[in-house]
C-alpha cells in the first residue's frame, strides 16, 4: 500500500502550484483554476486520512464533497463577477480590477 | 382708676393714635386729625386728673406716685419698667400735656384744613395755594396732612413716656422716639433740599450728644447697678457716687456721670457748642417748631439735668461747666437772635438762650427756678412759635393775594402794621414777647426770671448774674424789635396789607396759651417779694419738696428786683425806639456779619469737622483706603492669580495637554493613516501574498518559540 506521506506530498505539491497561480496569474480566470486546484490539494488530504484513519468514519468524504459544492458555487459566482466586471471595465486582468482602493 | 394706673396710661392714647393714622385712616384727613386730637386730648385729661391729684397729695416729694414692672431679665436681676410722678414730674405734665393738645389743634388750622386741595400741590413740599370757584387765589391744604398728625402722635408719646418714666432707660427710650421725630418732622417737607440738609443735621448733632449721655447712663448702671431714680436718689448711693474718683479730671464718679449726661442735654437743648441744629430746624412746619423745637422736646434736656440734679450738684466741677456752658449760651445766641430777619430764626435763638438760662440757674444750683423757667419757657415760647405761624399764615395768604411768590413771608422786613390785620395774633404774641422780656409783675417770664437772677445773685455768681442780666436785656431787645417789626408801624409791602386773621383753630390755642403766659408766674411768687410777707411760693414749695432737703428761697433784693426791672423795661423801650422807623435791613444798625452769620459756627464746624469728615470719608477712606489699599491688594491677587494662569497655560496647559496629548495623539493617528494607507491598494494578489508571508512569519513564530525552544 502506498504510504500516506506520499498523499501528502502530492497534494502539498498540488496546493503550492494552486498558490503559485493564484498570486502570479493576471488573468481572473486564471486565478480562480488557482484556487480550483489548491481546494483539491486539500480534497486529497481529506480523503487520505479518512483511508488511512477509521474507514468506517464517513466525515472525510463528507467533508470532501462538501468541498465540492463549494467549490462548484464558488465558480459560479466567481465567474458571473469576472464577466460582470469584463463588461463594465473591458478587462479580467486582476490587478486593473481595484475598486475596493482607498 | 388708681392714679398709678393713670399714669401708666398717659402715654398710650398718642401712640395708639400713631399707629391708627398709619395704618388706616391715613386717607381720611378729617379722621386722622380727630384721632390725633382725641389721643391728645385722653392724655391731657389722664395728665390733668394725675395734677390735679399730685397737689392735693401732701409730702409727694417724699412719697411720689409709683409704680413699676420688671422689664428686661438681666442675669440675676431685672431692667424695671416703671412710672412715677414726684412734684416736678407733675408741673412738667402739666405744661406739655397743655401745650401738646394746644398745638395739635393748632396743627389742623396752620395745616389749611378745609381748603381745597392745591393745583399744583406734591407731597414733600409746601402747599402753594388753590384756586377756587371764583378765581381766587386761596391757601390749600397740606398733601400729607395725615402723616404729619401720625407723626406729632408718635412724637406725643416720647414726650408723655419721657416725663412718667421713672427710670434713665425709658427716659431714654422715649428722649430717642422724640429725636426721630424731629427728624422726621423737620424733614417733614422733604424735597426741600434744605429741609432735607436741616433733617439730617438736627439727627447727627443731638447724636453727638445722645451718644455721650448713653455712656453716662451706661457708667451710672455700673456704678450703682440700677436707672431708677428712686434707687439712685438714695443718700448712701450718692454719697458713695460722690467719694468714688475717676480718673477723668479729677472728677467724682458722680460729677463724671453728671457731665456725661449733661453732654446729652447740650444736644437736645442745643446749647453752646452742639446749638448749631435748632435755628436750622426752623425749616420744618411751625407747630413743630413750637412743639418740638421750643415747648417739649428742647425742654426734656432740661428737665433731664433738673430730675438728676441731686446727683449732678454733687460735683462742684460738673456745675461750674454747667453754669458756664447755660450762662455762656445765654448770652451767646441772645446777641445772634438781634441781627436776625427771620421771624422764626428770631425765636429759635431766644429758646437756644433762654434754655441756657435755665441751664446757669440749675449750674449756680437754683433747682426750683430753673423748673420753673422751664415751665413758663414752655407756655410763652409755644405761644410765640404758634404766633409766628399765624404770622406767616396770614403772610401767606397776601402773597397769594399778589401771586408773588418771591416775597419771603417769614422775612421780618416785609411785614409791618399787622396789628390791625390780625388782631388776636397781635395782642397774644405781645403778651408772649412781653413774658419772654420779663415784663414786670404782669408776665410769667418776669417771675421765672427774676428767680434765676436771684437765685445766681444769692448764690454769689455774680458774673452769672451779670452775663444773665444783659442777656436778660438784649432779649427784652430783641423782642421788641421784633414786635415793632412785624405788628407796629404800616405795612412795608403789598403782601402784608393783604394779610389776614388766621382761622379759630389756630387763634384759639393762642389765647390759651396767653393765659398761662401770664398767669402761671402768679404761682411762683416769691414769699418775701418786696419786702412783703405775701404767702409761701405755691411752685417753690411744691417743686421743691422733690428734693430730700427742701431749697430755701433765694432772699429778696432790691439789687435784683431793679436789674429785672431796668433790663426787662429797658430793652423794651430800646427795641421800640430804635426800630420804629427802621423800614429796611440797610436802616437796621445791627446787621452786623458777625452777629448775622452767627459768629460763623457753622463755618467753622464745616471747616473743622465737616471738610475734614469729607475729606476723610472721601479721599482718605473712599480713595486711598478703600480704591488704593483694599482695591490694590485684591487687584494684586487678580493680576497674581492670572501670572500663575497664564504660566500654567503657557509653559503646561498648551505644550503637555494640546500639543502633546491632544494635537499629539491626533498627528500620530493621522501619520500613521496617511502612511499605512498605500497598502490598501485594492488589488487582491497582493493582499493574499502579503497575508501569505504574514501566515508564514506566524508559522515560523510558533514553530521556534513551541518546537525550539
Amino acid at each position: 500500500m502506498i504510504p500516506l506521506s506520499w498523499f501528502l506530498i502530492l497534494s502539498a505539491a498540488l496546493f503550492s502550484i494552486g498558490l503559485f497561480g493564484v498570486l502570479s496569474r493576471k488573468n481572473a480566470v486564471a486565478i480562480l483554476l488557482g484556487i480550483e486546484l489548491m481546494l483539491n490539494a486539500v480534497n486529497i488530504n481529506l480523503v487520505s486520512f479518512w483511508r488511512y484513519g477509521d474507514v468506517s468514519q464517513m466525515a472525510g468524504q463528507v467533508f470532501a464533497i462538501i468541498v465540492f459544492a463549494v467549490a462548484a458555487s464558488e465558480v459560479a459566482v466567481g465567474l458571473a463577477l469576472v464577466i460582470s466586471v469584463y463588461r463594465r471595465r473591458n478587462t479580467v486582468i486582476a490587478d486593473e480590477i481595484d475598486l475596493m482602493k482607498w | 382708676m388708681t392714679t398709678e394706673t393713670l399714669i401708666w396710661l398717659i402715654p398710650l392714647p398718642p401712640i395708639l393714635a400713631f399707629f391708627l393714622i398709619v395704618l388706616f385712616t391715613n386717607r381720611n384727613k378729617a379722621l386722622s386729625h380727630s384721632v390725633a386730637i382725641g389721643a391728645a386730648l385722653l392724655s391731657w385729661l389722664g395728665a390733668m386728673i394725675v395734677f390735679v391729684r399730685a397737689i392735693g397729695t401732701p409730702d409727694l416729694g417724699k412719697t411720689p406716685f409709683a409704680s413699676f414692672a420688671n422689664w428686661i431679665p438681666t442675669a440675676d436681676t431685672w431692667l424695671k419698667i416703671g412710672v412715677q410722678i414726684d412734684p416736678l414730674g407733675a408741673v412738667v405734665l402739666f405744661f406739655v400735656a397743655w401745650t401738646v393738645l394746644m398745638i395739635f389743634i393748632y396743627s389742623v388750622g396752620y395745616h389749611n384744613y378745609g381748603q381745597p386741595a392745591g393745583d399744583h400741590d406734591q407731597p414733600g413740599l409746601q402747599p402753594h395755594g388753590a384756586t377756587d370757584e371764583h378765581g381766587h387765589q386761596v391757601p390749600s391744604i397740606e398733601p400729607m396732612y395725615s402723616r404729619f398728625f401720625a407723626f406729632i402722635s408718635l412724637f406725643a408719646f416720647g414726650m408723655f413716656t419721657l416725663v412718667v418714666s421713672d427710670n434713665l432707660l425709658t427716659l431714654f427710650a422715649g428722649w430717642e422716639i422724640m429725636g426721630l421725630c424731629s427728624y422726621l418732622l423737620i424733614g417733614f417737607w422733604y424735597a426741600k433740599e434744605s429741609a432735607r440738609n436741616a433733617a439730617v443735621k438736627a439727627f447727627m448733632t443731638t447724636r453727638v450728644g445722645d451718644v455721650f449721655m448713653l455712656l453716662g447712663i451706661a457708667f451710672l448702671y455700673s456704678a450703682t447697678g440700677s436707672l431708677s431714680y428712686r434707687d439712685i436718689f438714695q443718700s448712701q448711693v450718692l454719697h458713695t457716687l460722690a467719694t468714688v474718683s475717676t480718673p477723668i479730671f479729677g472728677l467724682s464718679a458722680a460729677g463724671l456721670i453728671g457731665l456725661l449726661l449733661f453732654i446729652g442735654t447740650i444736644g437736645k437743648s442745643a446749647q453752646f457748642p452742639l446749638h448749631v441744629w435748632l435755628p436750622d430746624a426752623m425749616e420744618g412746619p411751625t407747630p413743630v417748631s413750637a412743639m418740638i423745637h421750643a415747648a417739649t422736646m428742647v425742654s426734656a434736656g432740661v428737665y433731664m439735668v433738673i430730675r438728676m440734679f441731686p446727683l449732678i450738684s454733687l460735683d462742684p466741677k460738673t456745675m461750674t461747666v454747667i453754669a458756664f456752658i447755660g450762662t455762656f449760651t445765654a448770652i451767646f445766641s441772645a446777641t445772634i437772635a438781634v441781627a436776625q430777619n427771620d421771624i422764626k430764626r428770631v425765636l429759635a435763638y431766644s429758646t437756644i438762650s433762654q434754655l441756657g438760662f435755665m441751664i446757669a440757674a440749675l449750674g449756680v444750683g437754683a433747682y426750683v427756678a430753673a423748673a420753673f423757667h422751664l415751665v413758663t419757657h414752655a407756655f410763652f415760647k409755644a405761644l410765640l412759635f404758634l404766633g409766628s405761624g399765624s404770622v406767616i399764615h396770614g403772610m401767606e395768604h397776601g402773597v397769594l393775594h399778589t401771586g408773588d411768590h418771591k416775597v419771603d413771608p417769614q422775612n421780618m422786613f416785609n411785614m409791618g402794621g399787622l396789628r390791625k390785620l390780625m388782631p388776636v395774633t397781635f395782642w397774644t404774641f405781645l403778651i408772649g414777647g412781653f413774658a419772654l422780656s420779663g415784663f414786670p409783675l404782669l408776665t410769667a417770664g418776669f417771675w421765672s426770671k427774676d428767680e434765676i437772677f436771684s437765685g445766681a445773685f444769692s448764690n454769689g455768681s455774680f458774673v452769672v448774674f451779670v452775663t444773665l442780666a444783659v442777656a436778660a436785656f438784649l432779649t427784652a431787645f430783641y423782642t421788641m424789635r421784633q414786635i415793632t417789626l412785624t405788628f407796629l408801624g404800616v405795612p412795608r409791602t403789598e403782601e402784608a396789607k393783604h394779610a389776614h386773621e388766621t382761622p379759630w383753630t389756630m387763634t384759639l390755642p393762642l389765647v390759651v396759651l396767653a393765659i398761662f403766659a401770664i398767669g402761671y408766674g402768679w404761682v411762683g411768687i416769691p414769699q418775701d417779694f418786696l419786702g412783703l410777707h405775701l404767702n409761701p411760693s405755691w411752685f417753690h414749695e411744691f417743686v421743691g419738696s422733690t428734693l430730700a432737703v427742701m431749697p430755701a428761697e433765694s432772699p429778696f433784693s432790691w439789687i435784683v428786683f431793679g436789674t429785672s426791672l431796668v433790663v426787662a423795661l429797658g430793652g423794651l423801650f430800646f427795641g421800640w425806639l430804635a426800630y420804629r422807623n427802621v423800614t429796611a435791613p440797610e436802616q437796621d444798625k445791627l446787621q452786623i456779619p458777625l452777629l448775622k452769620n452767627k459768629y460763623y459756627i457753622d463755618e467753622l464746624y464745616s471747616f473743622v469737622l465737616i471738610k475734614p469728615a469729607y475729606w476723610f470719608a472721601e479721599t482718605f477712606v473712599y480713595q486711598w483706603l478703600d480704591k488704593g489699599l483694599i482695591d490694590g491688594t485684591l487687584h494684586l491677587f487678580g493680576k497674581a492669580a492670572n501670572s500663575i494662569g497664564l504660566v500654567v497655560r503657557n509653559y503646561f496647559d498648551l505644550p503637555v495637554i494640546n500639543r502633546f496629548f491632544g494635537d499629539g495623539t491626533a498627528h500620530a493617528t493621522q501619520w500613521f493613516g496617511r502612511n499605512l494607507r498605500p497598502i490598501q491598494s485594492g488589488r487582491i494578489q497582493q493582499y493574499m501574498l502579503v497575508s501569505l508571508i504574514v501566515l508564514l512569519a506566524i508559522a515560523g513564530l510558533l514553530y521556534y518559540l513551541l518546537v525550539i525552544v
